[in-house]
């Protein structure tokens, strides 16, 4: 993860994204570094989650990392930088918001839907390869909370949107350039997923297409991980409905807790679903070794109170405790979350 | 546990045997678990004795095995390992927009049309295509007659609202104006827009053409031309689509996971659907984790840090613990969107380890209908 400064952040709908792009960006921005945050799907999530009123088309400060450092964002709005592109070559004036009204910006973007991408990769881009006036990297850090993993892969393949676009002209030139950082160990693809079978199964699609289109994977970011609670030993017999009530029942009476046979049913049932879980995560976590395709994988906790502003940080912090923006993430490090061993050869790949 | 306002019970099964419930939408954001619960609506309806047919946009390959559903059929097929009359099958947009294309195009022009390449654009990638096709294919199999009960997922998209919105924004992208406007900005448009964007409107299409390329503009003036034949029967099918969802026939089924970003939509798509006058039946809560045990977490917890030499006793106690702290987190979720929506009527659908086949199903489906304010008695029975 060292080696990039543009990290794209993809993931199924559902498993969190746009909290762990906020999350790695913090990270990263850790110890008075400078990070651009960039949403590009038009949900102002990044604002929900900062607690903001919803952001402008242009950078500002978010967060303060700690140790000094500054998180800004940027919601990119691919009408609005469409105009700001026309208007380098061609003056629209007012009459660009009454295009924009009419539906003849969206119209333009759906002709060509490579357009769109183009224009938002390229965004991020420029923010990675800004310099400031004394020419160090405005930014030390440029985390693309990019499309849903169906998507991601078309939208970074700007090579193959440019076959949509005229063969010559500014926005050829400029796919150009695009292509080159995107494909650059300048730019890292990470993917955002829970341990279960459909995000597993989407995250390996994803990694597979990627290599595909000769697009780098940085980091599987296995997101909400819950604790493991049961010890090794007893997952499989409990996820298989084998619980010894009648010896949690005597422990418990042991320490001075006499419970109903009702609430030691009810435990017993809780108990095999936390089995249950831990099995499916365990099995999840297996397939990912499995492919060859995974690269280096980071866990971060399920918050059970929710993602707030104070979460974010501690996502952050426990993405820096990882090796997020000091030394380069660990390999295949086991984190916070399942310890359990799959000992049979159940960790099956479909 | 219920201390809070307790809303409304959604009665799954009082729906499915009403004999005037003819369509169900599942809907939601994505990642919630629509297409399981519109197949599981549709397994128990038929099993509960209705002809039932549902139409799934993007099943997980589990799941379409499940259904039996090997091959992108894009027409109806029975399911025969259900104990009734249930038919399944996967949304194919591509070829139900071509069937649109063949049935409604005059003679002879409908191969022209889906020769295009800007209708192979359109119809594999405008962003409200499949939404439109899946409304349009609702359409279809009501149609038919041949069942009684159409069960409908919607597609995956970002947000729940997309899919009312995909037929209104596939009409005035069709209609031509724009495309007219962009090849020949000087005849087409009217004065008064003229007026309004004066030469930057030309300046505007010259960029365009410039960009795209003006072999695209070309291929889209022929296909606005071509299409412009059957744009009346199109626009016909998109609004009688729309009438049958606002019919009383019809009833929304909103599907959120019990956490923030999904109550959020489902809100929204709650509030939408009143203003729209279409009929809601309620708000499944998927996925939730009730407590099956009285005891609190505090207590579990001091019992766990004292217990020694006892490790599945304090790990059951711990895990236990957890446990209520998430129930407690997802019913004051639920608590808040029945705050701002008390009349909406809520079923709680606990988590399911492995929906992988027919019975995982019926296991889901015996929770939706169970699943009013006490979804613990139907955790506890499943879990044995």
């Amino acid at each position: 993860m060292s080696a990039a400064r543009l990290h794209v952040v993809t993931g199924k709908g559902g498993t969190g994204k746009t909290t762990v792009a906020a999350a790695l960006a913090l990270a990263l921005a850790t110890g008075g570094k400078r990070t651009l945050l960039i949403e590009v799907e038009g949900r102002q999530g990044i604002a929900q989650l900062f607690d903001t009123p919803p952001l402008p088309y242009e950078e500002r400060k978010i967060a303060v990392a700690p140790g000094g450092g500054e998180v800004r964002a940027l919601a990119v709005d691919s009408e609005a930088a469409l105009l700001e592109y026309f208007e380098m070559f061609y003056r629209l004036g007012m009459a660009g918001h009454a295009l924009r009204r009419m539906g003849a910006i969206e119209f333009a973007t759906t002709l060509a839907p490579g357009l769109r991408d183009v224009l938002l990769t390229g965004k991020a881009k420029e923010c990675v390869n800004r310099r400031d006036a004394d020419g160090r990297p405005a930014y030390d850090a440029v985390v693309l909370d990019a499309p849903p993993t169906g998507r991601v892969v078309s939208f970074l393949d700007v090579t193959k949107a440019m076959a949509d676009l005229a063969k010559s002209g500014p926005i050829h030139s400029q796919a150009e350039g695009v292509v080159e950082v995107l494909h650059s160990p300048l730019t890292a693809v990470h993917v955002v997923t829970l341990l279960e079978e459909l995000p597993v199964t989407e995250t390996l699609e994803t990694l597979d297409e990627l290599a595909a289109a000769g697009l780098r994977p940085g980091a599987v970011i296995a997101n909400q991980v819950r604790p493991q609670w049961l010890p090794d030993r007893s997952v499989a017999a409990a996820a298989g409905g084998r619980v010894d009530a009648a010896r949690i029942r005597a422990s418990l009476a042991s320490a001075g807790l006499d419970l109903t046979p009702d609430v030691i049913d009810g435990l017993v049932a809780e108990t095999v679903e936390h089995a249950q879980r831990v099995h499916a995560e365990a099995v999840a976590l297996a397939r990912l070794d499995a492919s060859s395709a995974a690269p280096a994988r980071l866990e971060l906790p399920r918050l059970i109170g929710g993602v707030d502003l104070g979460g974010l940080y501690e996502l952050a912090e426990t993405l820096c405790a990882q090796g997020v923006g000091g030394s380069a993430a660990r390999e295949r490090k086991s984190g916070p979350g399942p310890g359990y061993p799959l000992t049979t050869s159940s960790g099956t790949r479909s | 546990m219920n201390a809070m306002k307790t809303p409304a019970v959604l009665d799954v099964d009082a729906l499915l045997d009403d004999p005037t419930t003819r369509v169900i939408v599942c809907c939601g954001s994505g990642g919630v678990g629509k297409t399981t619960t519109s197949a599981a609506l549709a397994v128990r309806a038929a099993e509960r004795g209705r002809r039932t047919v549902v139409l799934t946009i993007d099943p997980a390959k589990r799941l379409a095995q499940a259904l039996g559903l090997q091959i992108l059929g894009n027409e109806p097929a029975a399911v025969s390992s259900v104990d009734g009359d249930l038919h399944a099958m996967m949304l194919d947009m591509r070829r139900t927009f071509d069937q649109m294309v063949q049935t409604h195009a005059e003679p002879g022009r409908a191969e022209a049309i889906i020769a295009n390449p800007f209708y192979q654009t359109i119809s594999s990638s405008f962003s409200g295509t499949q939404e439109y096709m899946a409304m349009e294919k609702l359409g279809q199999l009501v149609a038919t007659g041949d069942w009684d009960l159409v069960v409908v997922d919607t597609p995956p998209s970002r947000s729940a609202l997309d899919f009312l919105d995909a037929p209104q924004r596939m009409s005035t992208f069709l209609d031509g104006r724009m495309i007219r406007l962009l090849s020949s900005p000087a005849r087409a448009g009217g004065r008064g827009l003229r007026k309004l964007v004066g030469g930057a409107f030309t300046l505007f299409a010259k960029a365009v053409s410039t960009i795209i390329g003006g072999q695209m503009l070309t291929d889209a003036s022929a296909f606005v031309q071509a299409f412009d034949t059957m744009f009346g029967g199109f626009r016909e099918r998109a609004n009688a689509t729309y009438e049958l969802l606002r019919s009383p026939g019809t009833a929304f089924v909103v599907v959120a996971a019990p956490e923030p970003d999904a109550l959020r939509e489902a809100a929204y798509f709650v509030d939408r659907l009143s203003a729209e006058e279409m009929p809601l039946a309620g708000l499944v809560l998927n996925r939730t984790h009730p407590v099956l045990a009285e005891l609190s977490a505090s207590k579990a917890r001091n019992v766990a840090d004292e217990l020694r030499g006892a490790p599945l006793a304090t790990a059951v106690l711990r895990l236990h613990a957890d446990r209520v702290d998430l129930a407690g987190r997802e019913e004051s979720l639920l608590a808040r969107f029945t705050g701002a929506h008390p009349t909406v009527a809520v079923t709680s659908v606990p988590v399911v380890a492995d929906v992988g086949d027919l019975d995982g199903l019926r296991e889901i489906g015996t929770r939706l209908a169970d699943g009013g304010p006490h979804p613990q008695a139907t955790a506890l029975r499943s879990a044995r």
